[in-house]
Formats: C-alpha cells, structure tokens, sequence
C-alpha cells in the first residue's frame, strides 16, 4: 500500500471544490437550522437551482456577474415560495415541504420535456457554462504544482475554482460572523430558542424567518455554482442524498457556530477519502467491488448521521446549552 | 390534531386493554396473512419470459441489444414508463427484450446504463432515455446501440427482424417533443381514474404506518420509505434467489418487515424516547438511518432494477378498461387490509387504546393504557403494512429496486398531509386523492413529471388548509 499516495489524495481533498461548495452550502444551512431553527430539508434543491440558474443563463452568453445574480435571484424566489405557506406552521411541516420542493426542482430539471432547456437526466455539459468562469481568471494557462498536488491552474478541477471557491467560504463565514453578532442575529436566536418569547415583544417573527430563508438559500444557491464548476449539472447527483451530507457535515462541525461547516466539510471528505481509497487498496475486488465501496461510504454517512444527533447533537465545534435542536 | 380522549370508554377498560393488546394484534396479523395467502395464490409466479405478442389490446416495445463486437448482450435492464405504467424488462440470453403495452400513445424507454456489460458505452448516450409511440396491435422498436460514442448517432446495430424502427429515430429530432401528453379521451380517463384509484390503494397500505406512527409518537418517520422497499426487496429474495412461490415469500416478506418494525421500536426509537431526545432530533435520526439502509440494500442487491416475479402480467379486460391481473389482485388485497386496520382501529379495545394514545398521549397514559407498549404495536403493524405495501407495490410497477420506497416517500407524505397528519383514515382519503392526481395529471403534465404534480397538491394544500382534509382546524404552528 502506497502510503504516502493515500495520503497526498487525502490531502487534497482538504481544498478541493467540492468541499468548499459543501462547507458553503452547509454555513446556508446554518443560517436556517443554526441561527433561526428552521429545519430546511431541501438545500440540494437551493443547490440545483443556483447551479441550473447559472449554467442556463452562462450558455445563453450571459457574462458571470449576469449569470451569478440570476442564480441567486432563483434561489430568492424559491426560498419565497417556500416560505410563506410553511413559516407560520410547525417546524416538520417546512422539512417536508422543502424535501418535497427539491424533489420537485429535480424531477422538472431531469424530465425529458425540458431537454432543450436543462439537457433532461444527461444534465447540463460543463463545456458550455465553465468558459465564461475560466476567462475571467488572471492566472496564465498550464498545470501548477505545490508540493504534491499539482492541478490545471484554469481548466475545470483548477486552481482558479479553489481559489474562487474558498474565498466565497471565507466571505461567507465572515458575512455569518457579522450577523451572529448583530442585534439581527439576536433576534434570530431568540426565534430559534422560543418563538413566542420574541413575538410577544413585538417583533415580527415571520419576516424575520423569511429573511434567514432567503439568506441561507443565496448561500446555497452559490454553493450550487461552486459545485458545478469542476463539474457537469447533473440533477441526479444533486438529490436528496446531497442534502444530507449537508445536514451531516453540519452537525458534524457544530450547528450555530461560524467555522462549524468549514470544518465539518474537510472532515467529512477527507474522512471519506480515507476509508475509500484505503478499503479499495486493501481489499480484493473479489470480495468489495468498486461501487460497494462507495455504498459503505453512504451507510457510514448515514449511521455517523444519526449517532451524532443522538450521541452529540451540537457536534465538534458547539455548544450543547446554547443550541436547544429541538425546535418548533 | 390532538383531541382531548373520551376518557369514559378507555376508563372502563383500563387494565384489560395493557393486557388484551398483544394478543389482539395476533388474529389481526393472521387475517391479513390469510388474505395474502388467498389472493397471492392467483398470481402465476416464476413464469418464463415469453416475446410479446401483439394483438387487438397489446401493443409490443422491444428490440435487441448487442455489445459493440456483435454479441447479444443479456442482462441489461430497461424501465419503460409512460400511460400510467412503469415496468421493467432484462433482455434475455439472445440480447432481446420485450414488453406488452395495454394502452397506446408514448412511452418512454430508458436503459440503465448500470447494467451494460463492462467496458460498454452507448454509441448515443443522449438518446437514452428515448420516446416511442405505440399502438396497439403493432410492435416497435427502441434500438440501443453500443459502441464508442458518436455525436448524433442514431438507429442501427439493433435486429431489424424483430423490431421496427420507429419513424423519425433521430433522436435530435424526437426528444425535445416527446413527453407531451396525449390526447383526453372518455375512455382514457376512465382507464387512469381506475390506475389511480389502484395505486391510491397500495400507497394507502404503505403510508397507514406513517401516519399512525406519527399520530402516537409525534416523529415524521422519514425511513419509513425504506419498510417498503424492505418488504419488496425481501420478496424478490424470497422469489428470484430462494426460489420460494410467491405467495410463502409475500407472507415472509411481511411477518420479516412487521419483525423489523417490532425491532427497530425495541432497538432504537424506545431507548430514544427514554432518554427524552426530542422528536426533531428522532427525525433527523430517521434521515441518518433512511440513507443508511438505503445503501445496505443497494450493497447488497446492486442498483438494477430486481423483478419479484418475471412472468409479464396478464392483461385482463372489464368494461372496456384493461387491467393486469396482479393488479387486480393487488387492489384486493389492500381493500382487505386496509378494512382489517379499520376494524381493528374501531372494533378491537387496542385499536381504541391507539386511538386514545394518538388523541392525547398523557391522558391515555393515566387511564391505564401502557403508551409504550401501544407504540409497539403501532410500529409493528406499522411495517408489516408498509412491507405488504411494498410487495404490492413492487409487483404493481413490475420491478422493484434499492430506491422504491424512498421514491414513494414523498408521495406517502403528500398523501398522509393531505389526509390530516396523524389520523388513521386521512392516510386512506390522503393516499387515493394522491394516487389520482399521479395518475390523470399525466393529461396535462409529462409522464415523468407526474410524481412533481402529487407534491404541488401538498404544497397547495398546506397554504390552505395545513390540518389536511381531515384534520381538525387547529392552531399547529
């Protein structure tokens, strides 16, 4: 077993894009679940949508900036129609609705009548959305290497997505810094804590839901971007699984926390990789094959899922007393 | 949703109920089985796959599949939905497959490319999922061709002796339009209102444990999806791998699945409820374990689609509608079981005492019924229907796999919302106003796009009437 292989691909999972578009769509999630207590089932659908709204208006010849609003105007929208049938209701009515909306977006976006819009179940080819992204990178064209890990420094899996990609996480969690520590904030962790303490002193706790809605589903709909950039849109990959891991990743790192998502993103995929790469070297394919493998990654997301809940429900990074996860 | 208990009734019968509750369950379980038994027995299990003929009612989709070499290729499994049905064909040893239709207009065909032969790739990977049309009494073609792929490749490669290509194959050409739902006859109405009211009773039976579980303990089940692919899953096992008639395999199928529920309470959502985790944090329990069993299964079955039996249905005509005889059979079986719930809801002093502890859990508790022992039961019988669902189920879309039950999930959440979250019979009213709407929204909607139109109507009927049709007008935020 090549040990130090293992651990280079380990490694550069570290910042990979797709943690970075998972820790983002995780602190969105925690704009919902950690700051409000809104139990937002359906963040792929945020995901799908802003990645679907990108892709579709970069290949109509948009520029990025053009194609970066359109994604989050979907997302505001969608976080809108969710909103305003569910934020008056109990908490398990907006987790089924947003499980069943992302569904929906999915479902629409894979169907062969939209084919000539959203490219049905094949999904949406990177080729005809990366170009404007890559353009727009200063780095000159070729592979860069620091230490083992040497990526294209524009083309798809590159350097140039890293970069953009973790600057977007950095923005983020200072933007959830901020609003932690604002009297905003405050009033959202009143609502997490006891809604109707915070409405009987006067504020208007619906709006204030809606705007974290909203807020968390930008966040995920930028997620969805960074997603798809290394990548293809391929609506079955961004299912209810992919929500998930978003749940899992941040309850692994600390719901209600700022650097909580971040980290639970990097554990979780390196943890992953681990197991993955280490499983595949050391057991024959006689007895595993290639794609059992994977599965056992799934069941291990899954189980690690639930002991957390029950076992450390404010994971790495909380606080037990200040998150009271039951919410209404 | 929660009424305060006619605390007369239950006070009266206090400690005969705590005692009266296993053994009341017991004859419950035997008549559901027995009901299974007798109408199993009718399906013909474990026929071989025999071509489709076309005649006057059957019209035939099919073709060969060969590997890039000119080699049949077996193995490779299909799922062809559209008109109201979804069913699944393997082509066999010679690379052909085959399926009959009873109803004309589009289908979609889609192949699962997980199934091809190593080292195989489409020669068109965009023309996959394709859209035929049928009629009836003729058959046509849906050629797969291997190979290296090409751009806009089309046609060919497949056996032109059994199949007719379609008109038009380029699928450039056909697939932006296809989909588009077809014309609204009288009869076609007739026919999809009867496929509604079938499926709206299957999805019953799979979603009743939904909805009482959650009326007596207050946890949105999301696993629940996986009871019903268990009950399918293990069916399958029992037919195709053990070799066991239908019939043996059903009823192991549900006594294994009501055994997982009766263990899954004992094992995990007892000790929970003990150590007073909050129902939020039990339903995000319930994801972390619906992905996990999930994955088991595909672990341990793979991702193709698995048919319980291999035998195609029968079509059977009454009053000019076509039907397949499982079907049939099925709807029986469900209007029996779901009749044996009601008596049991209504006649039996535990299905009172359920009903007392999903009014009002405290009340119930101190009129001498054991809330605990209630919930057991109410999570075996609970999976032992969800299981029967998905035996159901599994033979009504012809083929089940991994991902079935939480497929339908969704559609059980629709139904049991709409029907009034926690009560017994809204999962019933729910499930047949969701079966409906699957099943005609496919005049107006796409065929692939109906599942979507289902989870429009709960989010329609939430901004309306949140406490579903149902339920009690009642603050629940």
């Amino acid at each position: 077993m090549d040990w130090q292989q293992i651990l280079t691909n380990v490694a550069g999972e570290i910042i990979a894009p797709t943690t970075a578009a998972y820790a983002l769509a995780a602190i969105g999630l925690n704009v919902h679940f950690g700051m409000t207590g809104l139990l937002n089932f359906g963040q792929a659908g945020f995901m799908l949508l802003g990645a679907y709204g990108y892709a579709i208006a970069s290949i109509a010849g948009w520029p990025v900036w053009a194609a970066f609003l359109v994604a989050l105007a979907c997302a505001v929208v969608f976080a809108l129609i969710l909103g305003v049938p569910t934020l008056k209701l109990r908490g398990d009515y907006l987790a089924i609705v947003t499980i069943a909306a992302a569904e929906i977006i999915r479902m629409v976006g894979r169907s062969t009548s939209m084919t000539a819009v959203t490219g049905g179940n094949a999904g949406l080819a990177g080729d005809g959305f990366k170009g404007s992204f890559q353009d727009l990178s200063p780095l000159p064209d070729g592979n860069f290497a620091i230490g083992p890990w040497s990526y294209s420094t524009n083309l798809s899996n590159s350097w140039w997505v890293r970069i953009v990609g973790w600057a977007l996480v950095a923005l983020a969690c200072f933007l959830v810094w901020r609003w932690m520590n604002s009297p905003w904030g405050r009033v959202l962790k009143g609502i997490r804590e006891d809604e109707d303490a915070v409405r009987s002193l006067g504020k208007n706790v619906y709006a204030y839901k809606m705007q974290a809605l909203v807020l968390g589903g930008a966040i995920g709909a930028v997620a969805g971007i960074v997603y798809v950039l290394p990548r293809a849109v391929q609506p079955d990959s961004m299912g209810r699984p992919m929500t998930f891991y978003v749940w899992t990743i941040l309850l692994l790192g600390g719901a209600a926390t700022v650097f909580g998502p971040v980290l639970g993103s990097i554990l979780l995929w390196t943890t992953l990789m681990l197991i993955k790469t280490v499983l595949r070297d050391v057991v024959p394919t006689t007895v595993l094959r290639t794609e059992q493998i994977e599965m056992l990654g799934w069941v291990l997301v899954g189980v690690t899922l639930m002991l957390l809940v029950i076992f450390r429900p404010q994971g790495i990074l909380g606080d037990r007393k200040e998150l009271a996860i039951d919410v209404r | 949703m929660r009424r305060a208990a006619s605390p007369d009734r239950i006070t009266s019968s206090r400690t005969r109920i705590a005692h009266r509750s296993r053994r009341a369950l017991v004859p419950l379980l035997t008549v559901l089985l027995s009901v299974l038994a007798a109408l199993l027995a009718a399906i013909p299990a474990q026929a071989a796959a025999v071509p489709c003929a076309a005649d006057p009612a059957t019209g035939c989709i099919g073709g060969t599949i060969r590997t890039s070499a000119g080699e049949p290729a077996p193995g490779i499994g299909l799922t062809i939905t559209g008109q109201g049905e979804s069913l699944a064909v393997v082509t066999g040893v010679d690379g052909r497959w085959s399926t009959p239709v009873t109803a004309a207009g589009d289908y979609e065909v889609a192949l699962d490319e997980a199934t091809l032969p190593t080292g195989e790739t489409l020669r068109d990977p965009a023309a996959n999922p394709r859209t035929v049309t049928v009629r009836l009494g003729a058959s046509v073609g849906a050629l797969f061709p291997l190979g290296a792929p090409t751009a806009g490749g089309s046609g060919g490669g497949g056996d032109p002796s059994t199949a007719t290509p379609e008109p038009g194959t380029d699928p450039a050409v056909t697939t932006p339009d296809s989909g588009k739902p077809s014309s609204i006859t009288a009869q076609r109405v007739a026919q999809q209102t009867v496929n509604g009211i079938v499926f709206g009773l299957l999805l019953a039976l799979a979603s009743v444990g939904l909805s009482l579980i959650y009326g007596t303990t207050g946890l949105s089940n999301f696993a629940h999806g996986e009871q019903v692919t268990l009950g399918a899953l293990l069916a399958y096992v029992g037919c195709q791998l053990l070799d066991l008639p239908l019939l043996v395999s059903g009823i192991v199928a549900v006594l294994l699945g009501a055994a997982s529920g009766w263990l899954q309470d004992a094992g995990i959502w007892h000790p929970l409820r003990r150590r007073r985790v909050g129902t939020t944090q039990q339903m995000i329990v319930t994801i972390g374990l619906s992905m996990a069993l999930q994955y088991t299964y595909q672990f341990f079955l793979g991702g193709s689609p698995l048919r319980i039996v291999t035998a195609n249905p029968k079509p059977v005509r009454i009053g000019g509608m076509l039907f397949t005889q499982q079907s049939l059979t099925s709807a029986g079986i469900a209007i029996i079981a779901i009749g044996a719930v009601a008596f049991f809801l209504v006649r039996t002093r535990t299905g009172r005492a359920t009903r007392a502890v999903s009014d009002n859990p405290a009340l119930a508790a101190a009129s001498g019924i054991t809330v605990e022992r209630i919930v057991r039961i109410v999570w075996t019988l609970g999976a032992g229907l969800a299981a029967l669902g998905g035996v159901l189920l599994g033979l009504y879309f012809n083929a089940t796999n991994w991902n079935m039950g939480g497929a339908i999930l969704l559609l059980m959440f629709a139904a049991v919302t709409l029907g009034g979250l926690g009560t017994a019979w809204g999962a019933l009213v729910g499930s047949l106003v969701i079966g409906l709407v699957v099943e005609l929204s496919t005049f107006v909607i796409p065929s692939d796009m109906r599942y979507a139109g289902a989870l429009v109507i709960l989010i329609l009927v939430l901004l309306v009437r949140p406490q579903g049709i149902l339920g009690r007008a009642e603050r629940i935020g």
